[in-house]
């Protein structure tokens, strides 16, 4: 079957199968690796993406129900060499260890930022429920979210909480 | 000659993260190869059945199928080689028999992955079921074979007093216990506990990709591996190649956690299937596979026993218990338990008596994950300290002081042997307590219960071990000689100064998510005043790096940094002599930083790192007879492990309701040495402690009566969310250590190690006033709510 939907500004289209999930025409017809496949049952949101401005998990959506609609990958999130706030976060926050879950965290997050500009912690931890990381325990992904949400905000973010601090190097 | 040490513990972003979070990281299966096929298997229902035939006729007459393999096509090439191979060493394909559920039984290749999965399918394999034996006991028993034909399930066990025959003349502390125990001042307190099969669950599923070159008759393959050189080496051995011939790039590794320190069937099977076919073979793992395709962790049962006196003198403490090592032995399967020992009496200067012995279930193979035994033995010897204070009535922060190993002993002998190289475990607890205002949270807890609440605060203490040493190790299983790799763990790094002065630094670990490029581009920039920026670290290549061992017991920065650092100071050795010659000054008084190097006392005197490198290069504008060049490569093999330490502290309140548990607090003193970038060893704590509370709270890797996993997928083996954990609060001691000369010791472990119990510590404590003495993990409100109401009667 035919589709062609537009990724990361790009009009693209392709020839699929109709079981062919959204996940492997991004990362098998287009290329773009970027999207990860953690678990093809929707459950860790390493694939996730934006779809019409919603964060979808691409492992649970066929290829042909996209034909049509406006992604958004990772690799389409910053804004040529400006990196998009929630990436900046994460690099200068420590917010990814393997990176492998990052690609998903991070529409998650930009998505939650659009909705929400000043997220509480609790509301962070919620809205990245549906990602899992296994290297962080998500301590500095939260930094680095809350870090983005600031400098959406135009404010200075708070300082990093690691603890500097230590003794008996002289 | 060089900038002092203490410009490490710097701050830097990492240099692994642009690429990362722009979606150009290259995982193995991001990467695709012109003409290759997509590998799927074919899984047995059953967790032990004789196999009377195999028909792949109609899988193989499938359009877009290549070729369908099993055992008889793969025999020859013997099974899975295996670093420690005591117990049964898991074939390639299921041979005449299945042994857990999930066993590969055939390997279908097609075109692609949709193609390859449809045929698996259509395989069909007539099983005749066999009884199996899943419950480690009833297999310790052994009225039930997991294999059919052997004489028992239990593979070995280890005894603390001699777990290495010959090697060590150890004190048999149980005649000495057994006395104790008669004495009238005495309190002996014993409970059984359970520490649950885990599944390692990194993000990134298992990959692999190889591409077989009949010209050069040699082996290209990539695989998300933590040992590179290994399995190199196994492939090697495997298909008659000297090891140079095969080379593997391990190229961004999504996770590890000890779970890619395998050498997999799948990775020797894709290189068969690539000669055979002579194109492209790919396997990437799916999640529901994973549980079946990659090691297991944990899985032990265990009764410990502190005998000890009123006042808290800990007279003797024992372990018994059995270990759960699956059905089939592979990398380091029957050793984990002696990774448990080493650190089985956690801080205290105790008599040890303790045995586990390692059996065989018709279940999945186990192996290191993260701790891999060590958080079991901090599990159950913190979780007894824990019931012996209470049944002293003693707080349990002075009942684990007043046992302590002391500053002052140090280098410390262990009761099996070992020697730890520093400790001052008194400092760290005493830390803990005043950061947290220790007595101000039991008043908080006091104040809770006098309300009806149930808070409750868990303390652990732990000590870790980490960068395997010394090399006389090797001859227990602590090398990779059955890879056809004899080296001991040793670790190298290799630093070369380029003509343009920039700096390429190769290191031989494959690290998977642990920020290697910047934390040894760190130490190189620190050694050598070069740029930070013009440092590029590679890794994970076994055609561009020196033997190197991986990454796996908390070892890299101790022992491959170590070596790192050596080599930089053998470059900087050299370009003191050139740069004296340069500046007509003594190699002496050339001092290396800002991106150059200057004379001592006089820092307008200098050159830049462009100018040292072009005279290095241009051997006629140098120092007369140097050799031209400027690179050195080092091996480092640690003359012991190094012994970081820690203690945690967790508050938790508990519903009576409903069993849940909320944790409130979560505080950590960990003490690894010096820390080379802090904000990266925060990190490793972090993705420690959940990974402690994920088995604490949630993680279980059930398996019903007939060896049925029951919690293969996310939905049924929930990892820890973000909702699910608290924000950390991490604070240090630093007690140096000698075993290298940059005084770290390691972390990546040490989270894992510290953080089971903590939680368990906490529960049982808030539920004290019930009279709740112990809750097995995982702490799901259940069976919480299942203790709560039994105590309750």
């Amino acid at each position: 079957m035919q589709v062609a939907m537009t990724v990361n500004g790009r009009e693209v289209s392709g020839d699929v199968e109709p079981r062919t999930l959204l996940v492997h025409f991004i990362r098998e017809s287009l290329r773009l690796t970027g999207t990860h496949v953690g678990c093809e049952t929707s459950y860790c949101g390493a694939c996730t993406i934006q779809v019409d401005g919603a964060a979808v998990k691409s492992c649970t959506m066929l290829a042909v129900q996209a034909d049509g609609a406006t992604i958004r990958t990772v690799e389409g999130l910053a804004d040529g060499d400006q990196l998009h706030a929630v990436q900046e976060g994460f690099w200068e926050r420590h917010g990814l260890q393997c990176g492998f879950c990052t690609p998903g965290m991070l529409m998650s997050a930009a998505s939650l930022l659009e909705q929400n500009a000043s997220p509480s912690e609790d509301e962070i931890r919620h809205a990245i429920e549906g990602n899992l990381c296994r290297c962080t325990g998500y301590h500095n992904i939260v930094r680095s979210i809350e870090y983005a949400a600031s400098k959406l905000r135009g404010e200075e973010p708070a300082p990093p909480d690691w603890t500097m601090d230590f003794e008996g190097v002289s | 000659m060089t900038t002092s040490i203490s410009a490490m513990g710097g701050i830097v972003r990492r240099k692994e993260d642009p690429a990362l979070i722009t979606g150009q990281g290259k995982y193995v299966d991001d990467i695709r190869l012109n003409g290759e096929a997509v590998t799927a298997f074919v899984r047995s229902p059953f967790a032990h059945a004789r196999i009377n035939s195999i028909d792949t006729s109609a899988a193989a007459a499938m359009p877009g199928v290549v070729a369908v393999y099993t055992i008889d096509d793969v025999r020859h090439l013997g099974p899975v080689l295996a670093q420690v191979p005591v117990g049964v060493m898991r074939p390639l394909l299921a041979d005449g028999a299945v042994h857990h559920a999930g066993e590969a039984v055939a390997m279908v290749v097609a075109e692609n992955s949709y193609v390859a999965r449809d045929a698996a399918e259509a395989v069909l394999v007539d099983y005749e079921p066999l009884p199996a034996v899943v419950d480690m006991k009833a297999a310790a028993a052994g009225a039930t074979k997991v294999h059919e034909g052997s004489e028992s399930n239990v593979l070995v066990t280890w005894f603390s007093h001699d777990w290495w025959p010959g090697v060590f003349e150890l004190v048999d502390h149980r005649p000495a216990i057994a006395e104790a125990k008669e004495r009238d001042d005495v309190v002996v307190v014993s409970q059984e506990m359970t520490n649950q099969r885990l599944i390692p669950t990194a993000i990134e599923p298992r990959a692999v990709l190889a591409d077989w070159n009949h010209g050069y008759n040699r082996v290209n393959l990539w695989s998300s591996t933590q040992m590179p050189h290994a399995l190199a080496g196994a492939v090697a051995k495997t298909f008659g190649l000297p090891s140079n011939e095969v080379h593997v790039v391990a190229p961004e590794v999504g996770g590890g956690f000890g779970a890619k320190l395998n050498i997999y069937p799948d990775e020797i099977l894709t290189v068969f299937a690539s000669k055979a076919l002579g194109r492209p073979v790919r396997w990437t793992e799916t999640r529901r596979e994973a549980a079946f395709s990659t090691i297991q962790g944990r899985g032990w049962v265990a009764t410990a026993t502190i005998t000890g006196t009123k006042d808290g003198k800990i007279l003797g403490y024992e372990l018994d218990g059995i270990a759960d090592m699956g059905a089939y032995s592979q990398n380091f399967t029957a050793a984990i338990p002696v990774l448990g020992l080493f650190v089985a009496q956690g801080q205290y200067d105790i008599p040890l008596a303790w045995q586990v012995s390692c059996v065989q279930t018709n279940t999945q193979t186990t192996d290191a994950y993260r701790g891999a035994g060590r958080p079991e033995a901090a599990y159950y010897i913190e979780r007894i300290i824990d019931m012996y204070a209470a049944a002293i009535d003693m707080d349990p922060a002075d009942v684990r002081r007043k046992n302590f190993f002391k500053k002052e002993d140090f280098p410390a002998t262990t009761a099996i042997g070992l020697t730890m190289d520093s400790g001052d475990y008194e400092k760290n607890l005493d830390t803990l307590i005043a950061d947290v205002d220790y007595a101000g949270l039991r008043a908080m807890q006091a104040a809770a219960r006098a309300e009806g609440r149930y808070v409750g605060i868990g303390l652990s203490t732990y000590v870790e071990v980490c960068g395997f040493a010394p090399s006389v190790l090797a001859e227990f299983g602590f090398g990779w000689d059955a890879y056809g790799m004899p080296t001991s763990f040793s670790g190298s790094g290799l630093v070369r100064v380029n003509p343009d002065g920039s700096a390429t630094v190769i290191i031989g670990t494959g690290p998977s998510g642990q920020g290697h490029q910047t934390t040894w581009a760190q130490v190189v920039s620190d050694r050598l005043g070069i740029d930070y920026d013009s440092v590029r670290v590679t890794h994970g290549n076994t055609a561009e790096s020196p033997t190197g061992v991986g990454t796996f017991g908390s070892r890299s920065a101790a022992v491959d940094g170590a070596a790192t650092y050596e080599a930089a100071e053998k470059v900087g050795k050299k370009a003191a002599e050139i740069v004296a010659h340069m500046l007509e000054a003594s190699a002496d008084d050339i001092r290396f930083a800002d991106g150059g190097a200057h004379v001592a006392g006089s820092p307008g005197h200098k050159v830049t790192w462009a100018e040292i490198a072009e005279v290095a290069y241009k051997p006629h504008k140098g120092p007369e007879g140097m050799e031209a060049g400027l690179e050195a490569h080092a091996v480092f093999s640690p003359g012991n492990a190094t012994w970081p330490f820690g203690s945690h502290l967790a508050v938790v309140e508990v519903d009576p309701d409903t069993g849940n548990v909320e944790i409130q607090r979560y505080v950590g003193i960990d003490d690894c040495g010096n820390r080379i970038n802090p904000m990266i060893v925060d990190g490793q704590i972090h993705g420690g402690i959940a990974q402690g509370i994920g088995q604490a709270m949630f993680e279980d890797a059930i398996y019903d009566d007939e060896g049925n996993l029951l919690s293969g997928s996310l939905i049924d083996y929930p990892i820890p969310a973000a909702g699910d954990l608290p924000a950390f609060e991490l604070g240090w001691t630093n007690t140096p250590t000698d075993v290298n000369p940059m005084g770290v010791k390691g972390i990546g472990e040490a989270g894992t190690i510290g953080s089971a119990q903590t939680i368990v510590n906490a529960v049982v404590d808030a539920l004290a006033p019930l009279g709740v003495k112990h809750i097995d993990m995982p702490l799901r409100p259940r069976r919480v709510w299942d203790a709560i109401q039994k105590a309750r009667g």
